[in-house]
């Protein structure tokens, strides 16, 4: 088992992402250069938070044509898990893994703090060491993560069940009101229909140890090395 | 000798329009033995401007403390350097962007943020963690401050906001703290200045320091364009005039994504090895750093500017020598190793260039095809500046009588309504809506940002294993209308709280870092404020065991002829040596022990008298309730506040506090509700606090409002648990400070403060959060 994190110009959360997983989890992961074509033979890959290239354009919209990019499409289109955090996500959804595009924020200011989001679905490689409905607290540290997508597109991830996080609450009771940016439907997160693709706008490689105000984010890299372990003995 | 022709001669006139004096600029030609070529002239005009020479304040700050056991490197370099145990060093350093920050506030900003990140990562250390110290005009009207003044005061607070927000959450570096003031002195000019700390290895440490004959002189980062020639000689070191705005091209304009760049490549770099030397190119670019490192090196340098990247055509070479293009470093490398450097810097994307090198004999020389642009010895120029003992004047004795101080309210009168507006003032309020707007947890080190704690502390991760033991602690200070009344005693309070905020998170202060942010020195009565707040600073810093390390002076920071208060600003870094053990301001539990411990008295004597009129009247509640700002800051003792410090870090290494939170602004009873509101909002803790109250009584011999709301310093309220209420009293007593239980957390929403029996203070903890939460949001977002 072998987690790649992606390095950008401009990531500024790949170490975060790093440490989440080789410190506190113990698990193998290297970091893959964004001119790398090739994922170093990684299990699982994590498109980390920050300014990929300065994000001047738009988010995201220079990172889409790296040539990492080209290598983490194929290893989807195969089956591979891919994580795209903050402007992880924004990525996956330039280039067209995830549907949808980042707006900015309701009051157009970057805001960091921490949020409340609720654990929709547990049927993904990503929550499935989750309890569906279990309330996390991570932090949001962004300006560009009002998700959006035209009715269409709304229903059928709803349909499909793809919206695996939502703000929420403390108490996991009212979603518009957990809400810090204006996303449609609370969503703060997303898989593809295959389920191997996800993003989220909160940053779980943030909340990884008490020290740090929550670990609820270890849920998710625990999820997909549990995933990787099934996926392992499957094919054993 | 031959020099280049060049088009404009050099008469005394354009001498003058470049800030020399006539004495200043018969020393240029004495140095050189002939007059200076235009290009010549702009390097000695910026090099010796106030703000890169330090010619009025250099005889002064040789009076602070600078050395120390924990000081690796003191100032002169580019940061402070102080030994943080196991191998590490911390680099720290706080610098001023003023002027540029009121002509164009949001960039203004950035560029104080990206130079002080430079200055860090250029000592081979990343940096972790950056902090404000801001003060603005009136953000609402008042008889000081038109309705007009008030939203250009909210323009310019949002733009700077934006600004240092923009640039931090980029580059990828936490924004955890600092502090924001307001006074309408600082209306036309307000004050950005930011601090950052970074970590490396002792032995990796790099020094601008150009060595080796024959080594390559290189180049790298953004290219040079003509933005910001002249920032820090016209801009930072001259004061306001009706014209300014017209200097906002002397803005430099921010990159933080080249910026970020720069970081990942130079610090890269430094690891091949091949690195000798490495100075950045902020003030007065290209020119500061090749002749202070060739300086520094006691070397001398030549370089070609027709091979200095540069973004726009037919640039002279004064003005490429001139340009303060902001993401640009000059590095020395090793001879022969130049292309291991050049390879690190092409994976980044990023332009570097060979464009001289390392010479003998002491003389910069600046070559532009083929000819000589500028030739200069480049010590003199550096070192033998020149240095001025200008005019001290103290102001004439404020005739003050006891009609002019704040009249204490009769005995029993009820002060909830006024305690409501001290807690919904600007400098009292929650400043969450201003710290929400930067990324305070990127890299996974905070264990305490804005707000939780009395310093912002990071946990330091080892560079290579990132095992995190200890941790650091950082706050800054520093009360202008104090040190306009008294600004030696304003000065040195400066450093007692900021090393008192240091302690109250349960770290060791170890070493600081100033900015002084002064009026005019060629105003004698200003040099007698700076003179002062030396005197103040080293006094303070001695006694506290907190040498300076370095820091920025920022004199001209005046508008129309009127100064700004004189505002020393401090930073004070501090050592956790267990990062399990930070103390926060929020109380925990109900039915702990709120106890308020008090540095100047011992339990054998009785408090000395609660603040006089005179002394009350310089108090953020007599300001705010009474518009009245006079008399003295409260008397200070560095003896009882060095007690105190030392009896909260023992109490927090025995892990006998359930929270410490220090009296400031606002006094004890804004102490108590800041510790109260950061109950509900816990974090880091694994427990959900309920609803607490609080039920307090305050001392019988002073007036209630003296009692509730003086800042004398020296003081801490922490919440114990009662089992250990001995063991902390018994702590108390040891170091001599008094221990006086005044009250207890409840259960239930009722916030009670008793004085003589009868309730002065009787609220909901939430009406009060009302006033305190949302205040600062309300004016800002204001139409």
């Amino acid at each position: 088992m072998k987690f790649g994190v992606v390095v950008f110009p401009g990531s500024n959360c790949d170490h975060d992402a790093f440490y989440a997983i080789g410190n506190v989890l113990q698990k193998p992961v290297e970091f893959i250069w964004h001119q790398s074509e090739n994922l170093a033979n990684c299990d699982a890959i994590i498109l980390p938070g920050g300014f990929s290239y300065g994000d001047y354009l738009r988010t995201g919209a220079i990172a889409r044509f790296s040539p990492v990019m080209k290598s983490v499409e194929k290893f989807s289109n195969s089956g591979g898990m891919v994580l795209g955090v903050c402007n992880g996500f924004q990525i996956l959804c330039e280039v067209g893994l995830l549907p949808g595009a980042m707006m900015r924020n309701r009051g157009l200011r970057f805001i960091c703090r921490h949020v409340h989001i609720r654990v929709e679905q547990t049927d993904t490689p990503f929550t499935n060491a989750a309890t569906k409905g279990q309330v996390l607290k991570i932090p949001i540290a962004h300006s560009d993560g009002n998700y959006n997508c035209d009715e269409a597109a709304l229903a059928e991830l709803e349909k499909n069940r793809q919206v695996i996080f939502r703000y929420t609450t403390a108490d996991g009771s009212d979603d518009s009101a957990g809400n810090p940016n204006g996303a449609v439907h609370n969503i703060a997160g997303i898989c593809n229909r295959e389920r191997n693709v996800a993003g989220l706008m909160p940053h779980p490689e943030r909340a990884v140890e008490w020290a740090l105000g929550s670990n609820d984010g270890l849920v998710v890299f625990r999820s997909m090395v549990e995933a990787l372990v099934g996926a392992a003995k499957a094919t054993a | 000798m031959a020099t280049a022709s060049t088009e404009i001669r050099v008469t005394p006139e354009i001498a003058a329009e470049h800030g020399l004096t006539a004495e200043e600029y018969a020393r240029v030609k004495q140095i050189l033995g002939r007059e200076p070529n235009i290009t010549e002239l702009g390097i000695f005009s910026v090099m010796w401007s106030e703000h890169c020479s330090y010619k009025s304040s250099k005889v002064h700050l040789k009076r602070l403390p600078t050395r120390g056991k924990l000081v690796v490197q003191g100032p002169g370099e580019n940061a402070g350097v102080v030994d943080i145990g196991d191998g590490l060093v911390a680099a720290f350093k706080i610098e001023s962007h003023n002027h540029p920050s009121y002509v164009e506030p949001f960039q203004g900003a950035t560029t104080g943020v990206g130079g002080i990140l430079r200055d860090i990562f250029t000592m081979g250390a990343r940096p972790i963690a950056v902090l404000d110290s801001l003060r603005f005009g009136e953000i609402t009207a008042s008889k000081y401050t038109s309705k007009e003044e008030a939203a250009k005061n909210r323009r310019i607070l949002d733009g700077v906001i934006r600004g240092i927000g923009s640039y931090g959450n980029c580059f990828g570096v936490p924004t955890i703290g600092g502090e924001v003031g307001f006074e309408p002195c600082y209306s036309q000019n307000p004050l950005v200045n930011a601090l950052a700390l970074g970590i490396a290895k002792k032995e990796e440490m790099f020094l601008a320091k150009a060595k080796g004959i024959g080594n390559p002189v290189i180049y790298v980062g953004a290219k040079t364009g003509r933005d910001g020639i002249h920032g820090a000689s016209l801009l930072a070191s001259a004061e306001f005039t009706e014209e300014s705005k017209q200097k906002r091209p002397n803005v430099q304009v921010g990159d933080p994504f080249m910026e970020k760049l720069l970081l990942e490549a130079c610090l890269e770099a430094m690891q091949t090895g091949a690195v000798v030397a490495i100075q950045d190119m902020g003030a007065a670019g290209l020119t500061c750093s090749t002749m202070e490192m060739a300086s520094r090196g006691g070397t001398g340098i030549e370089i070609d500017l027709a091979k200095v990247p540069q973004r726009e055509t037919g640039m002279t070479p004064y003005e490429i020598m001139l340009s303060e293009s902001q993401e640009r470093m000059l590095l020395v490398g090793e001879k022969g190793r130049e292309h291991e450097v050049l390879a690190v810097f092409k994976k980044w994307g990023l332009d570097a260039v060979v464009v001289g090198q390392v010479t003998e004999g002491g003389i910069a020389r600046i070559n532009n095809n083929g000819r000589i642009a500028a030739e200069i010895p480049a010590h003199p120029l550096a070192e033998e500046g020149p240095v001025y003992q200008r005019p001290i004047a103290a102001p004439a004795l404020r005739n003050e009588t006891a009609a002019d101080w704040f009249a204490f309210a009769a005995e029993g009168t009820n002060l909830t309504q006024n305690f409501l507006k001290l807690l919904a003032s600007p400098a009292i309020a929650s400043k969450r809506w201003i710290t929400e707007q930067y990324d305070t947890s990127v890299r996974t080190n905070t264990l305490a940002g804005p707000g939780a704690s009395d310093a912002a502390v990071v946990r330091i991760k080892d560079p290579k294993t990132a095992v995190a033991k200890r941790a650091l602690a950082l706050s800054t200070d520093g009360n202008g209308r104090w040190c306009q009344l008294n600004p030696r005693v304003g000065a040195m309070h400066a450093v007692a709280e900021a090393a008192r905020n240091v302690a109250c998170s349960g770290a060791r202060p170890i070493a600081a870092t100033n900015c002084l942010n002064f009026g005019s020195p060629e105003k004698p009565e200003v040099m007698w404020q700076f003179s002062e707040a030396i005197d103040g600073l080293a006094e303070a810093c001695t006694a506290l065991g907190t040498p300076i390390t370095g820091g920025n002076v920022s004199f001209y920071n005046e508008t129309l002829g009127k100064s700004i208060y004189p505002t020393p600003v401090i930073g004070v870094l501090g050592i956790l040596d267990d990062a399990s053990q930070v103390l926060k301001i929020a109380f925990r539990d109900e039915g702990d022990v709120i106890l308020l411990l008090d540095g100047s008295s011992s339990a054998q004597h009785a408090a000395p008298h609660l603040g006089t009129q005179r002394e009350f009247s310089s108090s953020e509640y007599s300001k705010t309730i009474a518009g009245i700002t006079a008399g003295e800051p409260p008397a200070i003792d560095l003896v009882a506040e060095k007690r105190l410090i030392d009896c909260l870090l023992a109490l927090a290494a025995e892990g006998a506090l359930q929270s410490a939170h220090d009296i400031s602004d606002g006094g004890l009873a804004v102490t108590l509700a800041e510790s109260w509101f950061a109950s509900s909002s816990v974090v880091g803790a694994q427990h959900v606090a309920p609803h607490l109250g609080a039920h307090v009584k305050l001392e019988a011999e002073s007036p209630a409002e003296a009692a509730a709301f003086n800042e004398r310093g020296a003081r801490a309220v922490v919440s114990v648990t009662p089992s250990k209420l001995a063991a902390v009293l018994d702590t108390a007593r040891q170091y001599k400070v008094a221990a006086r239980e005044i009250g207890q957390v409840t259960r239930g929403d009722a916030f009670r403060i008793q004085h003589k029996e009868r309730e002065v203070i009787h609220s909901s903890v939430e009406t009060l959060r009302g006033a305190w939460a949302h205040s600062l949001e309300r004016t800002l977002t204001a139409k």
